[in-house]
């Protein structure tokens, strides 16, 4: 068996470091919002997961594409992990938000549109998820999951842009600004700063764990191959 | 694969929406159930919400979605699953005719027992609710989320009858995908019930027109690799 590649445990490490120096960042160096206070912090990490989760959403679909016109089954594995790791971060964005929202808002939800459309597309992944699960043949596993990511991911950048569709309290931060929004705010240079840096560093963990992932899916092809081996 | 709209592709269609209404038409089995069904969820409501004249006025809209959806994927299951049990979609897939012909026949009929089964239910809430519903607007919003909805719906229950939890499965990957369409065909149909504004109507409109063309686009192409063996 091949071990770990250096160049994932490198990845591995570093990861860390830049997601210990952007926790950092976030809540020591970035100064405080002047209505909000500390709570405005969580937007840094907020906004880092939800940007690498949709991205991994949208580069999920574009993997359906490549997996039904080759048809190899190493596009598929690739795609339940890029679908496995927006998922989680996907959660903890809308967990962030709602965090955020408690004293910004005044409530831990509300049925916002932007809210409501973010929740749906954690609901289509799962759903996914629960497809996958209910067929045994690895081939045909893998032409539904792709035909249904690919539908998942034209939901995506409808969440998006649900903000600037339908009248919504939720902030429009980045290009452009919502009047109706409730806890707007424009970044300083200090903030600005510290925000692409959060981005970075979801983004280098989100492939960190993406490439992890793969090798686990590669790993668990292997095993299964290999007990078939041994059956027959 | 080169010829798409030829003569024979439409025949060929037409041959599976015939089948399909045949066999309906002898039973009604099928538009019974969605029927009946239909008139329970709205029995529900009426307890759930307590329809007064207040709250009826801006929840309709989302009620006659609500029931045409659940009654919808009751549809859509069993006219997959009448085809996989009697084996009769291995039948279908020997036919020397485009795979899209079987798509875009089931997606007719299916739309057929949709709309007839809305054709029905929408007469019979105007009398308990005594309110109009038949506004030439409204009915297009209805007859647009319909084509959405069976476009996306045909493709996941060819999907989920070949799944080891079949029925159950339909719904829980259906509502996901479909909710753009439900959420848009809502906003639509209240609007024209609340007498809004035709520019805040035209948004949804809009989007639901898209999003029936994106479904129907992608069911077409996809739906070959989903019935392969």
């Amino acid at each position: 068996m091949k071990s770990k590649p250096t160049t994932l445990k490198i990845l591995d490490v570093f990861s860390i470091l830049v997601l210990g120096t952007a926790a950092y960042l976030a809540l020591v160096v970035a100064p405080t919002e002047r209505v909000m206070g500390n709570v405005q912090r969580v937007f840094y990490f907020h906004v880092g997961t939800a940007w690498t989760a949709l991205l991994g959403f949208i580069f999920a679909a574009v993997l359906s594409v490549i997996y039904l016109v080759t048809k190899d089954r190493k596009w598929d594995r690739i795609q339940v992990a890029a679908i496995e790791v927006s998922l989680v971060f996907f959660f903890i964005t809308i967990v962030l938000g709602s965090i955020w929202a408690r004293p910004v808002w005044n409530t831990w939800w509300t049925w916002d549109p932007r809210l409501t459309t973010a929740t749906i597309t954690e609901l289509i992944y799962i759903a996914y998820f629960m497809l996958r699960q209910g067929i045994d043949d690895p081939d045909r596993r893998a032409r539904f999951g792709a035909v249904y990511a690919l539908l998942g991911g034209l939901s995506a950048p409808i969440t998006f842009f649900a903000i600037r569709l339908f009248r919504t309290i939720h902030p429009v931060v980045i290009a452009g600004s919502n009047p109706e929004a409730d806890g707007s705010f424009s970044m300083t240079g200090d903030m600005l700063s510290v925000f692409f840096f959060a981005l970075f560093t979801f983004t280098v963990i989100f492939i960190d764990l993406f490439w992890n992932r793969i090798r686990l899916g590669d790993l668990q092809e292997k095993v299964e191959q290999l007990k078939l081996k041994v059956t027959m | 694969m080169a010829d798409h709209l030829s003569p024979s592709l439409l025949r060929a269609i037409f041959a599976i929406v015939w089948k399909d209404l045949r066999a309906e038409f002898r039973s009604f089995e099928l538009v019974s159930a969605m029927l009946v069904f239909s008139l329970l969820v709205i029995l529900i409501f009426n307890f759930a919400l307590e329809l007064d004249i207040k709250t009826r006025q801006s929840v309709t809209a989302g009620v006659l979605w609500s029931t045409f959806a659940f009654a919808g994927t009751l549809g859509l299951n069993r006219s997959m699953a009448i085809e996989k049990d009697r084996g009769s979609l291995d039948g279908l897939l020997l036919a020397p005719v485009d795979r899209s012909a079987i798509y875009f026949g089931k997606f007719i009929s299916n739309l057929t027992f949709m709309t007839l089964v809305e054709i029905i239910v929408l007469p019979i809430y105007s009398i308990l609710y005594n309110t109009n519903l038949f506004q030439p607007g409204l009915l297009m919003v209805i007859l647009l989320g319909s084509i959405g909805y069976t476009a996306v719906g045909t493709l996941l229950a060819a999907m989920s009858v070949q799944t080891r939890t079949r029925d159950v499965l339909l719904p829980i990957l259906l509502f996901p995908v479909a909710f753009s369409v439900l959420l848009a065909a809502v906003k639509a149909s209240g609007g024209f019930l609340n007498n809004s504004e035709l520019t805040d109507i035209l948004l949804p409109i809009n989007l639901l027109i898209a999003y029936d063309i994106i479904f129907i686009a992608v069911s077409f192409m996809v739906f070959d690799t989903v019935v392969e063996e």
